[in-house]
């Protein structure tokens, strides 16, 4: 008998172009390997030499539409760094808020509208409903809350930004709009109504924690390290500061300024994906293997600096005794604790007195010609590289997307799925959106990964040992 | 009368349109009681019904063979196709990357990038295969373009309203934006 080989494409209700292949064994009962194939090129690192640095912001937000406001910020903080115009403070601070916007509105979606029919309708639910429109059915009011909290993070975009996807507001040097004292006002009177539907999630989740525990345990647990920003007196960074990388024991390996980031962090090519795969250069490829995003933030971080994000953070830490938080599942739970971190974080930078300052574009340049610009995206680190003539045109750039550091966990994830649950020779639909979802619940942002690489859509396909394609699963 | 079934999907893009599509807001509760919401990134169905949908949106330009696919795969199903933005009208930003021949932009993302070690570039079958950037229209027939970077949830909203009512949508005035 011949092996099959499954392909599930497009990987459905996460963000880009990808698709998985299962390959079975001789027998067809079990799995063999199982690969997640980022499938499209973009070449963002070719195409943006000869613009000009001040352009960047407005070019490379246009890798990714769910996540415009990292790029634009990594693009304006390497501006800085190569033009040698450090931004004044008030400039940081709505830098900050604006991201801040992003976080609360992408963690929200994911949340809500990719992750939660799984996890409201659960992974077995009827396809055809397993999406927003069973949500709205099934839960009208909760959706139309999930709604308006993804619109309350756009609306602090706009506000600052002009429009809500690929804004204009940060510049090398600052940001081009000062804040109004009844622009503060309108962002403060929705952000109690946007920490009430966080912590309505955040029970949503432990409820189904508790009741799915055991697809928690089996569904992708596995030891790595943990990469990402932290704050001087490690709490959770996500605009500025230094990186830390820990390892699967929770002991800290390094400790280093983003712009060092090269000594540091490697890239790896496999044949089968466009996506290339970080990892942390002295313990070489595949040692040196990390995740970011909110599961490796929250493990490489001792507290979070707003109250309610600390008291539900130190809940969250007891999971595993102190220890880094392995399993896959809860990527859901830490990312609804950033977004609770974020609306209280845009709180504390509304009342700063600094927040309606008009000092916010530094004008005197030490031009510098080089410069690296890190982020923490919603789905990870972010690292913009520019190199730059005296004209301030771009010679070469490097990009490392957030995505890209989860793509051997990704990987990784969708073949320990596949082998927990998928048996031959009969495969349910129900076991194939769990594989799905173990690549979802990294939330991997495929437009992001893809900016150099492709964007992420999926098909399972079933191939026999002698690769001929027995079963194609595209759910019609 | 039966709701008018629409697909969408996203080929060389960044995910804004769509974005900007969810932007639509409380409306979206509204446009799922006029639609019928079939295959789309944002649902499970993978791709549009053999039997035909009504509407047809593609996001995004065609820079690979799985592009390509997809729009004749959507053009063939679909009664109505709408290009969705600007990449997938005139091929926008992501259409930069034919001022470069291809081999060097793969060149420099896996091989000369500062990061990158032991490189080469990645030629397994399963991959799509990079072609010149191009929009949808130089591929398939577009039946209405709606320009904007992204177009802006109110152009869509309109756009979409207008189909499920049986008519075209105009496009003018302050709908009508370039970036
Ligand atoms: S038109 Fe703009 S928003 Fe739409 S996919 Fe292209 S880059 Fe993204
Ligand atoms: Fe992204």
């Amino acid at each position: 008998m011949v092996a099959q080989k499954i392909t599930i494409e497009p990987v459905t209700r996460i963000e880009g172009h990808a698709k998985i292949t299962i390959h079975m064994k001789e027998d067809n009962q079990s799995v063999d390997h199982a690969y997640l194939h980022v499938n499209e090129f973009r070449g963002f690192e070719k195409f943006c030499e000869g613009r000009m640095v001040f352009e960047m912001p407005l070019i490379t937000p246009r890798i990714c539409g769910i996540c415009p406001v990292s790029h634009h910020l990594a693009a304006a903080k390497a501006g800085d760094a190569v033009l040698g115009a450090p931004p004044p403070r008030p400039a940081s601070l709505l830098r900050e808020l604006m991201h801040m916007g992003q976080i609360i509105q992408s963690h929200g979606m994911h949340f809500f509208e990719l992750a939660g029919p799984d996890l409201l309708l659960g992974f077995d639910a009827d396809p055809a409903i397993r999406n927003v429109v069973g949500l709205v059915q099934n839960a009208p009011d909760i959706t139309v809350k999930a709604v308006q909290l993804r619109k309350y993070g756009q609306e602090i975009i706009r506000i600052l930004g002009g429009r809500r996807i690929h804004p204009t507001f940060a510049v090398p040097g600052g940001v081009n709009k000062a804040l109004s004292a009844a622009d503060r006002d309108l962002i403060l009177t929705g952000l109690d109504q946007a920490i009430e539907t966080t912590q309505i999630a955040i029970s949503i989740m432990k409820d189904w924690a508790a009741k799915n525990m055991e697809d928690i345990q089996k569904f992708a647990v596995f030891p790595t390290g943990y990469f990402g920003l932290i704050t001087e007196e490690n709490g959770l960074e996500l605009y500025d500061g230094n990186l830390r990388l820990i390892g699967s024991d929770g002991e800290q390996l390094e400790r280093f300024p983003a712009s060092n980031y090269l000594d540091f962090i490697g890239e790896h090519v496999e044949n089968w994906s466009y996506l290339k795969f970080p990892f942390y250069k002295k313990l070489g490829w595949p040692d040196g293997v990390y995740r970011v995003g909110p599961l490796g933030r929250l493990n490489i971080i001792d507290k979070i600096d707003t109250p309610l994000a600390n008291e539900e953070f130190k809940a969250y830490r007891q999971i595993n005794g102190g220890k880094p938080i392995e399993n896959t599942l809860y990527y859901h739970y830490s990312r609804l604790i950033e977004t609770l971190f974020a609306a209280e974080r845009v709180k504390v930078l509304l009342d700063d007195p600094d927040i309606l300052s008009k000092d916010i574009l530094n004008t005197r340049h030490n031009f510098q010609g080089e410069g690296v610009g890190v982020i923490e995206a919603p789905r990870g680190t972010l690292i913009h590289h520019y190199w730059a003539n005296e004209n301030g045109q771009i010679q070469k750039l490097n990009l490392i997307v957030s995505t890209g550091h989860n793509n051997y966990a990704m990987s990784k994830a969708v073949d320990m799925v596949a082998k927990t649950y998928v048996k031959g020779p009969e495969i349910h639909e129900g076991l194939l959106n769990r594989v799905e979802a173990a690549v979802r619940a990294h939330d991997p942002c495929l437009s992001c990964s893809t900016h150099a690489v492709g964007q992420m859509p999926m098909i399972i396909d079933v191939v026999d040992a002698a690769g001929t394609t027995i079963q194609t699963l595209k759910r019609e | 009368m039966s709701k008018p079934k629409v697909a969408t999907d996203w080929m060389a893009g960044c995910a804004g349109c769509h974005m900007s599509l969810l932007d639509i807001d409380e409306r979206l509760l509204q446009v799922l009681e006029l639609i019928d919401l079939r295959a789309s990134p944002i649902t499970d169905l993978k791709e549009a019904d053999e039997s035909g949908v009504v509407v047809g949106v593609l996001e995004g330009g065609i820079n690979n063979t799985a592009n390509e696919h997809q729009a004749k795969l959507m053009r063939s199903r679909c009664k109505i196709l709408v290009a969705l933005g600007d990449c997938a009208v005139f091929g926008g930003v992501p259409a930069m990357r034919n001022f470069f021949t291809i081999e060097e932009s793969l060149r420099r993302a896996y091989i000369e990038t500062e990061s990158t070690v032991d490189g080469f570039i990645p030629t397994d079958p399963e991959l799509a295969v990079p072609t010149r950037v191009r929009a949808v229209s130089e591929v398939v027939l577009v039946d209405i373009h709606v320009p904007g970077c992204p177009p802006s949830a109110d152009v869509i909203f309109h756009v979409l309203s207008e189909l499920a009512q049986g008519r075209i949508p105009e496009i003018k005035d302050e709908n009508l934006h370039w970036h």
